[in-house]
């Protein structure tokens, strides 16, 4: 079955992980496309791979969401080496006894469903590291 | 150019449920009864800026014209996310400093009663094929799948990425708990508050979880509201009547900032450096520092947000908002009260009225009029609010001198 990212900037494949726009003049990461740096204004940006392991510095445990979004569930803030991710924990009891400030985390990939032509969507998210 | 601008009058409604009352009716209202309380008429005014978020772009400065008085003066409505209300008030301002005017009314207005949750409220259906598109190529709807974007649960990580940067030993659930009980303790004192009853830490903490840290009262309430304001330059003011200017409260320092490009901002919203920055500036513009402060309104969209705030407005030393609330600082009789009025958890958060409503709500204590919860020889009080997005308000109000 053919498979799709999520998000442009989440890579598939034997080794998945995320690839952030990093600024040639001053280093910023971002995610989304560019016009120019929000830091400093350079337009020169090359495609760099974000460290797949993290810390999580920020957490909610979202209980009450859209209609359709299959709550409870761990929204956080990983820093990643220096780069921050947003992404949900995943493969971990979502609460307050199991999720931790600190927390060690590591890239994983979600499946998210398949569309009518059979296309698998697949997601990402942070698992707790072996031993956290 | 005007060398200082005042508050001559200033009106917020009840906050609360308005079912028959339109933004329109809501708006007329506070201006009527902030043109009242100026002793001015709509004739007097030069220029008008309003504001209402979830208006979808009507022009609720004509609208309200239409309704109190059409003198053609300039009108600008504003939108700036939460802070829309404090971006009016500073937009007449700027008119009256700039000298264009002398005397300038701000409004702000929202119907949000029953409404549920503003942002991540609701998630369009996935596509039959998985296509990208926006901003990150995304084949489908991210919010549940990559974070949230509901406000509560935004503000909620703001609240524990500052626990996890200033590590701390007690149970962080509680502790933001106790922030609404202070703030729920203090609306019993505010008749115009959407919520007046005083709740115990049990019943907040067994509240409806929202987005943890944040139960349903931890959260800022949806609800109808309208405030107004007029400002007035210095020069202008001498003019006027003496029961005017005891009453006219002045503008020591009025402030904009937005978020400046910090790592992560563009992640998780960073709310600290752009409201310090303002801090910063306000204190040096209005040439008062925390220590002064009688009172505070700041921006407790959420339990989470207040603490933040403790520290961003630097009520405290850097990095010592948990002890500096577990000290009973911001009660009402501790040493800098904050959010007397109740805050935004319960007088309510109509969007754009919030920005003015927090300057109503100091006034009130500069000019000894606020009744029951009146902190005793008020003389110099700050009003903050943040937009999310980002935009942040700080003005420093003072007293007349007698």
């Amino acid at each position: 079955m053919s498979q799709i990212p999520l998000v442009d900037y989440l890579v598939l494949g034997d080794d998945p992980h995320l690839l952030a726009s990093e600024c040639g003049s001053c280093g910023a990461r971002f995610f989304d496309r560019r016009n120019a740096c929000a830091s400093c204004g350079g337009t020169e940006f090359t495609k760099v791979r974000v460290p797949t392991e993290g810390e999580v510095q920020a957490f909610t445990i979202v209980a009450f969401a859209a209609p359709g979004i299959p709550v409870p569930f761990v929204a956080s803030v990983v820093d990643c080496d220096g780069t921050s991710v947003r992404g949900n924990l995943v493969n971990v009891e979502p609460d307050p006894d199991h999720v931790h400030l600190g927390m060690k985390v590591r890239l994983t990939t979600v499946p998210v469903g398949a569309d009518s032509a059979g296309t698998e969507a697949i997601g990402f998210g942070f698992e707790p590291l072996e031993g956290s | 150019m005007a060398d200082d601008v005042w508050i001559l009058g200033i009106h917020m409604t009840k906050f609360g449920k308005h079912p028959d009352l339109d933004t329109v009716d809501l708006a007329a209202e506070a201006a009527m009864a902030a043109l009242a309380d100026a002793q001015v008429s709509v004739k007097d005014v030069g220029v008008l800026a309003a504001g209402n978020l979830m208006g979808a772009g009507a022009p609720i400065g004509q609208m309200l014209q239409k309704q109190i008085g059409q003198t053609g003066i300039p009108v600008y409505n504003v939108s700036n996310a939460c802070a829309t209300g404090a971006t009016a008030l500073r937009t007449a301002i700027m008119a009256v400093k700039a000298g264009e005017v002398d005397m300038g009314l701000a409004v702000g207005v929202e119907k949000l009663a029953g409404a549920g949750l503003l942002a991540g409220g609701s998630r369009k259906g996935d596509d039959d094929e998985w296509t990208p598109h926006g901003r990150y190529g995304a084949v489908a709807a991210v919010d549940g799948r990559i974070g949230t974007e509901t406000m509560p649960g935004v503000f909620a990580q703001i609240g524990m990425q500052y626990m996890h940067e200033h590590p701390y030993e007690g149970a962080e659930f509680e502790l933001f708990a106790r922030i609404s009980e202070k703030n729920h303790a203090h609306s019993t004192l505010n008749p115009l508050a959407a919520y007046t009853k005083k709740m115990s830490l049990d019943q907040i903490m067994g509240d409806v979880m929202i987005a943890y840290p944040n139960t349903r009262p931890m959260c800022s309430a949806n609800c109808d509201g309208a405030a107004a304001a007029v400002v007035v330059s210095g020069e202008k003011l001498k003019t006027l009547s003496p029961d005017q200017q005891r009453r006219a409260v002045k503008v020591s320092a009025s402030v904009l900032t937005t978020d400046p490009w910090e790592e992560a901002c563009q992640v998780l919203p960073n709310v600290n450096t752009l409201t310090r920055n303002a801090a910063k500036t306000a204190y040096e513009q209005a040439g008062v520092g925390p220590e002064d402060l009688d009172l505070v309104e700041l921006h407790d969209c959420f339990a989470t947000a207040e603490l933040v705030h403790y520290d961003n407005l630097m009520l405290c030393d850097p990095g010592e908002a948990v002890p500096f609330f577990e000290s009973g600082a911001t009660w009402r009789d501790g040493a800098t009260p904050v959010n007397v009025s109740g805050g935004l958890e319960s007088k309510g958060h109509p969007i754009a009225a919030t920005g003015i409503a927090n300057i109503w709500e100091v006034c009130h204590h500069l000019r000894g009029e606020a009744g029951d919860r009146q902190i005793e020889g008020a003389t110099v009080g700050l009003a903050h609010v943040i937009g999310l997005g980002s935009a942040c308000g700080v003005h420093i109000l003072e007293k007349a001198a007698a």
